[in-house]
């Protein structure tokens, strides 16, 4: 199959790793991945904070570009929720609200299809530790997805995940909120990180690079050693 | 910025620093997510009984039209004084002039949100009226002088010895580490209250149309005492409160009490459908119903946010809220807390003035999962905050967007950018987290991630070749 694979901006800039790990995990299934040089962000950051004329003006590019994929994937359950469930209500009423509908019907985001669209295949990863999962609000409660990527990770050789309390708990990142409301974020941050550091775990793996950039943020300025990986990152490990 | 923002921001400031504070609601609500999750679980399908609760509520909003006239001529035919209140001055006038034509002078009130929505007890106080509240919790915060903390749980945030301390100091009891001595101290101090009251205030969970009756929920048996003795009853409740069928409580009464309190249903649930009548031997003399609209109308106009009016005030979006777990009631600012009073209040309050609370949230949507009623919480913020951006944007936050709409759509300037972090991160450790630091509000309390030396698009394009 074509994969049109998007790598959202702040993961193209700041997490590389996430991208490669895709490409390379969906090449040694066989098949064909494209990444287009001009799809560059959802419009999620605008969308969010109101400003839904600018965010059409970022996604209209999106849609025309990506309208064509046979196969969409995205690899953040945040980014994934944008195209999937909030550009058909961006675009509802307008001329491109049909695009918007058959998009979102053909998006996925990355764990999610690799279980639901490829039948969840056995990647021989291998990523001997011991972790805990993280569950992004936008992956969860929008896309619905809990169980996708535990299942992916029960099949990773020598990774024990072990459940945090606070699993389904937002980790206060929130877009343009832990800028404009940083005292709350980092609130919220530390309950999400302590009930991580509880679980005894080495890693906070999920599949949603925005909520890991932030709980990184916190944990490194805390002196904590706990680390945040991407999902795509364990499943492409053979160490 | 206005003064609602500022006194937002200062003081989710200070309680995001009180760790007591932090520690005493998350373990408060502890107890909460395990009773409330035992309860749930009794329901033979929870997401089932939440749809049919959502489509009742629906039909029920839809025709307020129907349901509340006939409510009114039901309850109005046993006798019952059946008052429409468009505004919060009306309700007030409306309930001063029952108070002055009877001339009372000692008023209970049991617990009633839209209460301190048109701000009764000043109003009542003003006008020279004693006036006591009834429920424990409400009691407590009316001592201290301050609002609700929860509509639901008023006095959450406080210790058994913080309300001890209250007690000594205002009623002269010996310290205690008990409740059930708190609450006893509080229950002698209520029964005389009854007793000399001459007006009993309430409010109602619900409207029965078909019936003509009003439902009261409570735990403590204070809200049947105040509607009961004083010789005059007068109930204030939204026009939303009203169901179309009686049956419809045999769902919602369960509901409120598993949503609301972690409760199979509450000790007490009460129907109230008129005054004393020819031939009974207890009652009041006197009922009357005051039906509030206060801009709940323009809710109901705003179709795509209708479903707000579904609300059955469980206050189980703030027991779930991680923004509330972490800023608390009071800091809100308003009668209703949490993600509900966030939709809401720049609907019956003014966009512009409380569009904050909108942005004070990660969307992150624990709302919605948690309402018994469906509604969209969580996307009415987002709505919000459309809608107030359409009505009036922030200039700066509008360019800002403009020239990020421009970053993005031009690859080589989308490249550039990524050079330009990388120079820039260069010199950011000089200047990280100080006043300088143009990131500040991010790398005050967090590292900022770098730039990759080698992008995603990058490493792609050095693949194509």
């Amino acid at each position: 199959m074509k994969v049109t694979l998007f790598v959202p901006c702040f993961v193209d800039m700041c997490y590389p790793g996430v991208g490669v790990s895709i490409v390379e995990i969906l090449e040694r299934l066989g098949h064909e991945v494209e990444c287009p040089e001009e799809v560059a962000c959802c419009g999620q950051p605008a969308f969010n904070s109101g400003y839904w004329d600018e965010a059409r003006k970022v996604a209209i590019p999106v849609l025309e570009r990506l309208k064509n994929a046979e196969v969409l994937v995205i690899a953040s359950g945040s980014c994934g929720a944008m195209l999937k469930v909030f550009y058909p209500e961006l675009f509802a009423n307008t001329p491109h609200s049909d695009d918007a509908i058959a998009l979102a019907e053909k998006t996925y985001e990355f764990a999610d299809f690799l279980v639901t669209k490829l039948g969840n295949p056995d990647l021989g990863a291998r990523f001997p530790a011991r972790v805990t999962f993280h569950d992004g609000c936008h992956g969860l409660r929008e896309l619905g997805k809990k169980k996708e990527p535990r299942q992916l990770l029960s099949q990773v050789r020598d990774l024990e995940l072990i459940e945090m309390g606070e699993a389904e708990t937002c980790c206060g990142f929130g877009g343009t909120f832990s800028a404009k409301f940083p005292m709350i974020s980092t609130a919220m941050g530390e309950v999400k990180c302590a009930s991580a550091i509880e679980t005894g775990a080495d890693y906070i793996i999920s599949n949603d690079s925005s909520c890991l950039m932030h709980m990184q943020g916190l944990l490194s300025r805390q002196g904590e050693p706990i680390r945040t990986l991407h999902i795509a990152e364990v499943l492409n490990s053979r160490a | 910025m206005n003064l609602n923002v500022l006194q937002f921001k200062t003081d989710s400031e200070r309680l995001t620093h009180d760790l007591g504070h932090r520690d005493r609601i998350q373990s408060a609500l502890n107890k909460y997510y395990v009773a409330r999750d035992d309860k749930k679980a009794r329901f033979q399908d929870w997401q089932a009984a939440r749809q049919a609760a959502a489509e009742t509520k629906w039909d029920a909003v839809n025709h307020l039209d129907k349901y509340l006239v006939e409510f009114a001529e039901k309850i109005e035919a046993r006798g019952t004084k059946v008052h429409w209140a468009s505004t919060a001055e009306q309700a007030r006038q409306i309930i001063l002039g029952i108070v002055k034509e009877k001339n009372a002078r000692r008023i209970i009130k049991s617990k009633v949100m839209t209460g301190e929505e048109i701000h009764l007890n000043d109003a009542l106080e003003k006008a020279g009226f004693s006036v006591v509240e009834s429920d424990l919790g409400e009691y407590i915060v009316q001592l201290r002088h301050e609002a609700p903390y929860h509509f639901v749980f008023p006095a959450m945030h406080l210790s058994r010895g913080e309300i001890s301390d209250l007690f000594e100091k205002e009623l002269g009891t010996a310290q205690t580490d008990s409740a059930e001595e708190l609450t006893m101290i509080a229950r002698r101090v209520m029964r005389d209250q009854y007793l000399a009251a001459d007006i009993g205030i309430s409010g109602a969970n619900f409207a029965v149309a078909e019936t003509g009756m009003i439902s009261i929920t409570e735990n403590e048996g204070n809200a049947r005492l105040t509607c009961a003795l004083p010789k005059v009853h007068i109930a204030l409740m939204g026009i939303e409160k009203v169901l179309p069928r009686f049956e419809d409580l045999t769902l919602f009464l369960p509901m409120l009490g598993t949503a609301g309190a972690g409760q199979a249903v509450t000790c007490y649930n009460s129907m109230y459908a008129g005054p004393r009548q020819r031939g009974e031997n207890d009652g009041p003399e006197e009922m009357h119903v005051i039906l509030l609209d206060n801009k709940r109308t323009h809710l109901l106009a705003d179709i795509e946010q209708r479903d707000a009016l579904h609300c059955i005030r469980c206050g189980a979006c703030l027991n779930v809220c991680p923004i509330y777990k972490n800023v608390g009631g009071h800091t809100y600012g308003t009668t209703y807390q949490g993600p509900i009073g966030s939709v809401i209040t720049p609907h019956l309050r003014g966009i512009q003035e409380w569009k904050h609370l909108s942005s004070a949230s990660t969307l992150c949507g624990a709302c919605t999962e948690a309402c018994p009623v469906k509604i969209n919480l969580h996307h009415h913020l987002l709505h919000n905050r459309r809608n107030a951006v359409a009505q009036k944007p922030v200039w700066w936050e509008k360019i800002a967007f403009e020239l990020t709409a421009i970053l993005f759509n031009n690859p080589l300037i989308y490249r550039l950018a990524a050079w330009g972090g990388r120079f820039g991160q260069l010199f950011h450790p000089l200047i990280k987290g100080s006043l300088l630091d143009p990131a500040r509000a991010w790398t005050k309390t967090r590292d900022l991630p770098d730039v990759a030396p080698q992008t995603f698009k990058e490493y792609w394009r050095a693949r194509q070749k």
